[in-house]
């Protein structure tokens, strides 16, 4: 190998190049167990990296099905930690175990039937009313949402505010599993953000303007010329189109009014 | 000037008409009642449990927010929120060790020891406003409304947190008296309506309504003034069997004191949300001339 490795220096050099450096590998504990894996992975490929596969408990790995909610902790500290598996990066000695999915209770209901009324939370989610305000839930957040002020919202016959507070909710379900009166959350500010969107926020009119006006054939013509012009015209037209400014306001009209 | 208000959950519910007639009223006062943010439930009822501390924490939470918002005074018109928030409010100045349990659970708020004063609605209009200085804002005075004044338990019980004198209280009397109308009172104003047991054992609130209506009517009350949502919904439930029980009972309108003072104060009817009240309140109003 060493005389081969004279008679062509090149090679010897590409391989020094190629040469992976040293990782550093950091203690974790997945489900109590200790693994050494390197530094700079997710909790979610460290796992992976310990031997793990996941069947379940992974998703889109870009921090947003929430299928991955993991809680942690680390030594010495009494506070336990969540995080979505793909998203947090491993640290020495955490304590990591992935909570996928926590059974809750989702309430059946025939959505048609359902009105904006809070009464319809209440009688669907009775559990509402056990929140003592200890407010673990929004601990448990990987999303930072305030959960339990979503939760007052609802109390309060709130829907919308509960809507607007648990937008970024990716139904992971951790609030529910730390909840000391049993509430099912994300369940609760789904069926909000349902009624919100169906029963409370204003119907945007214009839409069913604009369809209909699609319908009875507005565009057809410019849309059957584009189809007709060649690639090169078609890319001119392209690149001069008039654009709307990033910042142009509410008021910004184009210049070519004709099919406004 | 500003009040800082804290509403509680049926009040933006079942009894807007508590609340509504309460926030135009007081800004014909000159008082602007600026709702606290990010207000929680008060707790619905105080725990007697001595080492029942979680249920403190709701209340306690409630606080800290006035706290946290430059509040030295948290104004309430449930009678329940006041009896919660200002209990939960003596806990957490006179106990230093519930006091130290609770602050380091609640770790994800600043410490609290009591620094905001809890009070109720009716006592601004008595100690910030007066009494003389009400009567002489009255547009249209309750003349002839005979009304009894209703406390019920939570602005008088316990002791350290009543409102008014616990065994002979005045505040709602000196109301009425104030507003127009003509005050009625009875042994059973400060007797309870049966508070949570309605869920429980509904059968025993009619019994319970009973003693107070009828006590209420054989001193000559046409209506009763209250201050407490659940008390308004236990009279009024209690009410509906009695209606079809009793044939020579024909029910007993309930307003709440702010819809009284609304009222008086010649605001739009509108405001008091009469629609949410048991039976048919208004029709008492019409006969009186206090409605068109």
């Amino acid at each position: 190998m060493s005389v081969k490795a004279k008679k062509s220096p090149t090679k010897t050099k590409v391989r020094k190049e190629r040469e992976v450096p040293e990782v550093k590998l950091i203690p974790v504990y997945v489900m109590g167990k200790r693994y050494e894996v390197p530094e700079g992975l997710t909790l979610m490929k460290a796992m992976e990296y310990a031997g793990y596969r996941f069947i379940r408990g992974c998703g889109c790995r870009g921090g947003t099905c929430g299928a991955c909610g993991t809680v942690y902790r680390k030594p010495g500290d009494y506070k336990l930690q969540v995080a979505l598996a793909c998203q947090k990066t491993v640290e020495p000695d955490m304590y990591i175990t992935q909570i996928p999915f926590f059974p809750a209770n989702r309430a059946q209901y025939e959505f048609a039937e359902l009105t904006s009324a809070p009464e319809e939370v209440f009688k669907l989610y009775p559990e509402l009313f056990r929140c003592v305000a200890c407010n673990a839930c929004t601990k448990a957040c990987p999303q930072g949402i305030q959960v339990m002020d979503a939760i007052s919202a609802l109390k309060q016959g709130n829907i919308a505010e509960a809507s607007r507070l648990s937008f970024e909710c990716i139904q992971c379900g951790l609030c529910t599993s730390r909840c000391f009166g049993e509430l099912a959350q994300y369940h609760m500010f789904q069926l909000a953000r349902r009624i919100y969107g169906a029963r409370i926020v204003p119907r945007a009119e214009h839409l069913a303007d604009m369809v209909k006006a699609v319908n009875e054939g507005k565009y057809d013509n410019i849309l059957n010329e584009l189809k007709r012009v060649k690639k090169d015209e078609l890319t001119k037209l392209y690149q001069e189109r008039e654009e709307e400014p990033v910042t142009a306001g509410e008021d910004w009209r184009p210049k070519d009014k004709t099919y406004l | 000037m500003n009040l800082a208000y804290y509403p509680g959950c049926t009040l933006k519910t079942k009894a807007k008409n508590l609340e509504e007639p309460a926030i135009a009223s007081m800004e014909v006062l000159a008082f602007k009642m600026e709702e606290i943010t990010r207000w929680n439930c008060c707790g619905a009822v105080h725990s007697l449990a001595d080492d029942d501390l979680i249920h403190q924490v709701a209340p306690v939470r409630n606080l800290i927010r006035a706290r946290e918002q430059k509040k030295n005074e948290l104004v309430t018109l449930c009678s329940f929120c006041f009896n919660t928030l200002k209990r939960a409010n003596l806990l957490m100045k006179a106990n230093a060790e519930k006091r130290n349990t609770i602050n380091s659970f609640m770790d994800d708020e600043i410490d609290y020891s009591g620094e905001v004063n809890v009070v109720h609605l009716l006592e601004v209009l008595r100690d910030e406003i007066g009494w003389e200085a009400l009567a002489q804002k009255v547009k249209l005075p309750l003349r002839d409304l005979k009304v009894a004044p209703y406390y019920g338990c939570m602005l008088l019980r316990p002791r350290e947190v009543a409102i008014d004198n616990v065994e002979d209280p005045g505040i709602l009397r000196k109301l009425v008296e104030a507003l127009g109308a003509t005050p009625v009172d009875f042994p059973e104003s400060t007797r309870c309506c049966g508070s949570y047991q309605i869920i429980s054992d509904p059968g025993v609130i009619s019994a319970y309504a009973w003693n107070i209506l009828s006590s209420a009517l054989s001193h000559g009350a046409e209506a009763l003034v209250l201050s407490c949502p659940l008390c308004d919904y236990d009279l009024g439930q209690g009410q509906k069997e009695l209606v079809k029980k009793r044939a020579e009972f024909k029910g007993m309108p309930i307003f709440y004191f702010t819809q009284l003072l609304a009222l008086a104060l010649g605001l739009d009817p509108q405001v008091c949300h009469f629609e949410l009240n048991y039976g048919d309140p208004e029709s008492l109003l019409r006969e009186k001339n206090l409605l068109s």
